[in-house]
Formats: structure tokens, sequence, C-alpha cells
């Protein structure tokens, strides 16, 4: 050994420990990485933006007297029965089949505890989630595996899934592990096997024939029911263009953090943009059309907090919808069964593999040895109690910045952190007047 | 006989009208006049009703019908029948795209041709053609039968589940994972009576068609089998 300092091992950053613990795992198995959840990357986000409070030109409201409103309505445009939520949070649509009867029970029990609305998913819609929610939304997919007319019938609103934010362009899969006897006859398929459900819807292709589709669904409905139309965060200025002039009453924007059951990593971590990103678009798509808050916004994809909330409403949303977030208020990934976590080859918060039905939590399997350890009752209440601080949160902020209702906040109360979030959100950087872009149009 | 002229009391009227009708009404024969190529005719029928259509229709005809017989005398824009339940729909003509897509139940009938994705994604409909049947049909079909006259296009019954498809004619090419398979007694039977259902045992006999259905192959997903995804 000589005496003379040497260079100490470098880590390469492009071929980094990850990234070549991936290569080895794709030599050794000749299959892509499937997983559930939205991107884990660290993307511009609503981190990125702070709020500015109350100052000698903006009065606060007083936190404990003065009231802060929080209720919305969706659907005003065309459905003669409009919904009408206390809260302007959302329950996501996850899959009877992705998820446990008893886990979607549990999102019934909390959303409507919390004067919210759930959401079917690609499997149909299950008498346990009907009968634990008072404000139920029935996506329409294209799989359309359990679709009637009865079902949509007796849905609160319709919701026509275009996209999703974990993959635009993208169909699904559920694995044959998942595919219970239960699961197979609700989708008229063989136990046990992979079902793959469509990217494109199978009876329409482009804007001018979802505008047809949506007048047969509402025909079947007597125009009664909110017709919603779900996008991924592909081309949110254009998507929500064509969804208004295809007669949506209200757009349902799913960012790129935006969960899924299972899909590939490669999709969910390279195709989308930021929900950050895609909101400004969206309601910039909305004024345009002279429809902003005539067509409700929803967005979803990485709401975790009250100032999720408050900063999405702020950019121009409606309401926003959860589907993480509440599969964790539920108990996914929780640290009190990181030994069972260990077990699988994973640690609690990191479990993504929703698709092999092992969930130890019991949400995401249909392993009845699994999900009759969850209990229903306690999950509703816990998601109840999550949505209550959210929307306290979200009202502490309002009132701070001088809003006696949560829609009235504005771009105007926020400031951003980061060039890059200045630019997507088009809100000032803080301490400049600069928005990044801002001429240049979109 | 109701007589209902869409073109001067127009399609919400209609539907209105039909979707008022339960199980026990009198007011079981229908006619519409004047179709004019309107959109969801008839759509979300829940009832045991004979309805005519007295000409042309535009998407969704039919669409997820419960019950009712409709007649379609003239010929069906895209989606004809789409996830109807039950019931019959008789087209006289032509069927555009996506005719029975996603169909539970029921029986849809097509005298003339159908166009591409007839029977895509069918889910327990039995479907009569007494035409030819366009390309990629059948595409994820998952249930029921379909009894072709004439000639399939293209990639018929490509990611086939366990639909069966049965053929009289010239199948331009199957689709991934779709074979032709024996015929055996009981689907002798089957197409026996789909063709008396389907006002076609005049026209063909079972023992002039072939069967094709899934191979099974891609039920689990397995990475030798990737070029054929």
């Amino acid at each position: 050994m000589s005496d003379f300092p040497h260079t100490p091992p470098k880590m390469s950053w492009t071929f980094s420990n990850e990234v070549n613990a991936e290569i080895r795992r794709a030599a050794a198995t000749g299959i892509y990485d499937i997983r559930g959840g939205g991107s884990k990357r660290r993307l511009p986000h609503f981190d990125d933006l702070l709020f500015l409070g109350a100052s000698i030109s903006r009065y606060p409201l007083e936190g404990y007297r003065e009231k802060c409103a929080t209720d919305v309505w969706l659907g005003t445009r065309f459905a003669k029965k409009p919904i009408h939520l206390e809260i302007p949070i959302t329950i996501a649509g996850m899959s009877f089949g992705s998820l446990s009867a008893p886990a979607k029970e549990a999102l019934g029990r909390g959303a409507t505890a919390a004067g919210t609305s759930t959401t079917t998913g690609d499997g149909g819609m299950t008498e346990e989630e009907r009968g634990h929610s008072r404000t139920l939304v029935y996506q329409y997919l294209p799989s359309r595996y359990g679709m009637n007319p009865d079902d949509l019938r007796r849905a609160d609103a319709i919701e026509l899934v275009v996209g999703q934010g974990a993959k635009p362009g993208g169909g699904g899969m559920l694995l044959g592990q998942k595919i219970s006897d239960r699961v197979a006859m609700m989708r008229t398929l063989p136990k046990g096997i992979d079902q793959r459900s469509a990217c494109r819807h199978p009876d329409w292709t482009g804007p001018d024939d979802m505008e047809i589709k949506i007048l047969e669904l509402r025909e079947i409905t007597d125009w009664e029911k909110p017709i919603y139309v779900k996008i991924g965060g592909a081309r949110p200025y254009y998507d929500t263009a064509l969804s208004v002039k295809a007669g949506a009453d209200v757009v349902v924007l799913d960012g790129m953090q935006g969960g899924t059951a299972a899909t590939q990593d490669v999709f969910i971590e390279n195709v989308g943009q930021p929900t950050l990103a895609c909101i400004p678009q969206a309601v910039k798509a909305l004024q345009d059309l002279g429809m902003h808050r005539k067509v409700q916004l929803i967005v979803s994809g990485g709401i975790r907090s009250g100032a999720d909330v408050a900063k999405a409403l702020a950019l121009g949303a409606d309401a926003v919808s959860i589907g993480t977030a509440a599969l964790v208020a539920l108990g996914d990934n929780d640290p009190a069964l990181e030994a069972e976590y260990r077990k699988l080859g994973t640690t609690a918060g990191a479990y993504d593999d929703w698709h092999e039905g092992k969930d130890p939590a019991g949400i995401t399997t249909q392993d009845p040895a699994l999900f009759n350890k969850f209990d229903p009752i306690l999950g509703g209440r816990r998601l109840k109690n999550y949505l209550k601080v959210m929307t306290l949160e979200a009202q502490t902020i309002a009132r701070a910045c001088g809003k006696s209702h949560l829609r009235n906040l504005e771009p105007e109360d926020l400031c951003s952190l980061t060039i890059e979030a200045a630019a997507m959100a088009g809100v000032p950087l803080a301490g400049t007047s600069w928005i990044p872009g801002r001429n240049g149009g979109f | 006989m109701q007589s209902f002229d869409l073109a001067a009391n127009g399609l919400r009227a209609l539907n209105s009208a039909l979707h008022g009708l339960k199980g026990q009404t009198n007011m079981t024969a229908w006619e519409i006049i004047n179709p004019k190529g309107a959109h969801a005719i008839a759509a979300g029928v829940d009832a045991p009703v004979d309805i005519t259509v007295r000409g042309s229709t535009g998407y969704y005809c039919a669409g997820m019908n419960k019950q009712a017989t409709i007649r379609i005398k003239g010929s069906a824009g895209p989606g004809v029948a789409e996830n109807m339940m039950s019931g019959t729909v008789i087209v006289d003509g032509d069927a555009s795209q996506y005719a029975g897509a996603t169909g539970r139940g029921g029986l849809l009938v097509i005298k003339g041709n159908a166009s591409s994705r007839c029977g895509i994604s069918m889910k327990g409909i039995d479907i009569v053609v007494h035409g030819n049947i366009g390309h990629m049909s059948c595409f994820m079909a998952q249930s029921g039968n379909i009894v072709v006259l004439g000639d399939a296009g293209d990639a018929l019954g490509d990611s086939l589940y366990e639909a069966r498809l049965f053929v009289r004619g010239r199948v331009k090419s199957l689709g991934a994972d779709c074979i032709e398979k024996e015929m055996r007694p009981e689907h002798y039977a089957i197409l026996e009576e789909l063709l008396r259902r389907g006002e076609a045992d005049h026209k063909a006999r079972p023992e002039q068609f072939r069967r094709y259905g899934s191979a099974r192959k891609l039920y689990n997903f397995n990475i030798d089998n990737a070029s054929a995804y």
C-alpha cells in the first residue's frame, strides 16, 4: 500500500445500486417489474408551494369563531340530480378485486361519515360498497366488468374513465392470484386467470364518439346522474376541453402521482405529468371555454393533507380525490405490520406489490385469511377521522387567507419555492413577481 | 300499437316513455317512425315489450336492453345492443362497428353484414349474423356465442377468453391465441338452436360451420409469449 492518498470507491449516479439491482432482476427473471401505487420520484409537488396568509391588505377570519364553509356541488351543468358533498375531498375509484370487500366497505363507511362520496372501480359495484356509501360514483371503464343498467341507475353519479394518472394510455391487469370465485363471477371470467383491462373503450373512439356515449348514458339514466369524465395527466388542456365539449358535468384529473392497483414500474415512472403541472392547464381550458365552476374539476394524484387540498383548490379545482392516502388511513403500510412486511421482502412504507394479493393489512387482497383480519368498522372510523383532519387543516389555511369558503382560495394566495413549481403552477416564485413561462403560454 | 314519431317528439320523450313501462303494462307493442339515424333510440328499456323502429338508427340503439324485443327495419349505427342484458334485437339491414359490444345476455340478430369489432368484449350475449363480420371481431370476447353465416375479417377472436365463435365462411386470419377447435355434439346443438332463434335455419345447417375458441395460452402472463401481446 502506498502512503499517497488514493481515490475512494466512486459510485455512479447514473448506474446507482438501485438501478443496477433492477438490471440484475430483469436479467434473472425476463419480466418487467409490476407494482401498485403511483410515481415514487421526487416530483415538483404541492410541497413546493406556500400560502401567503393575510396581511394589512387581506383580513384573516377568526379561527374558532368565523365560519369557513367546505361544501361543494358537483354535476350542476346537466344532471337533474347533482351531488352535494359536505367536504371537497372524495374517495377515488378503486376496484373490488384489487381491494378486498371489507376494505371497500370501510371506504364507504368513512366517506359517508365524513359527508363525501366514494367510487367503484374496474370490477363492478358490490353490495357492501353500495350499502355503506351514501354517495357512490359508478365508474364506466373500458373493460365494462360488471356493467349493467341497474347499477347505473342506483349510482349517484357515473364516471366515464378515459385515463388514469399512473398510466395514461394504459389498460389494467389483475393477476390471477387475486381472482377469487367472487371476483371471477363479477367479471364473467374463469377463476385464476390474469384479467386484462383494455386501454380503450370497446364501443367508441375519440371525442365525437364520447359525446354520443355520454348521451346514451344520460338517456339510460333519464338525465338524472352527473357524468364525470376521468382523464390521466397526459394533455390536460386538450383533454379537459374535449371532455367539456363532449358534455361532461365534471372533469376528474389524475396526475402521475395517482396510484394504480398494478402496472409496470416503467409506465408509472415515465408516462404522464405531475399533478402540480396538470391543474393550471385544466383550469385554463375551463376558463377559455367560459366553463370554470360550471363544469367542476376534481384533482387527484398525491393529495395527502389539508394543505394539499387547499393548494389544489387555490389553483382552481373544485374538489380533490384521494386513493393512496385513504388506503394508508385504513392501515396500508403500517409499521405495526413490519414483521409481516419483512417476510415479503419489503418494509413498511415501501410495500407496493399489491397485485400479489398477500397484503398483511388485508386491504389489497382476496385471501380470506388476510382480509378477515381487517375490521371495516374501525377502518371506516379511521378514514372519517383522517378526512375530518384534512378538512380542518384546509379550513385553517383558508381562514388565514381571509376566505369564508374553501372554494374562495385563489392562485393569488400562493407563492412558489422553486422555479420549476412556479412555472408549472403559474404562481410567482417566493420573493418575486416572476412566473416563468407566463408570457409563453402553455 | 303505440306509434311514436321520433322526429316530431324527440329522443328524450321516447326513452322517458319506454322507461316508464313496467312489467304488467298493456302497451306491449310500439313502433317508432322517422328515426332518421338518431342515437340512443330505445336505450335502457327494461320491460317485455315489442318495439319496431321503422328506419335506420344511429349509435347505441337498444343499448343495455333488458327484456324487450327490438326490431330495426333498416340498418344500425355503431354499438347496436351494446351491453345488452336480455331480450332480442333484430337488425334487418347491416350493422356498423361494435355490434353487441360487451353484451351480457339476450340475442342480437343481424340479417345483413356487421362491420369491425362485432361482439367485442362480449360477456354472454348470443349473436347471429347472416352476412359477414369485419376485422377484430370478438376481441377479448369473454363468454357467449357468435354465429356467422358469411366470412370473418382479420384477427378474429384476438385475445379471446371463453366465447364460442362459429363461422361458416372464410376466416381471413385469426387473432392472437384464437384457434380452430373441434365441433362436438353440444356445439351442433347450440348452433341448431341459434340458427332457429336467429331466423337463419332456412339458410344454413350446423354441420357447415367451424368452431373457433381460445388456445388459453395467454391466460397467465408468460414472458415466452411476449411476441403475441
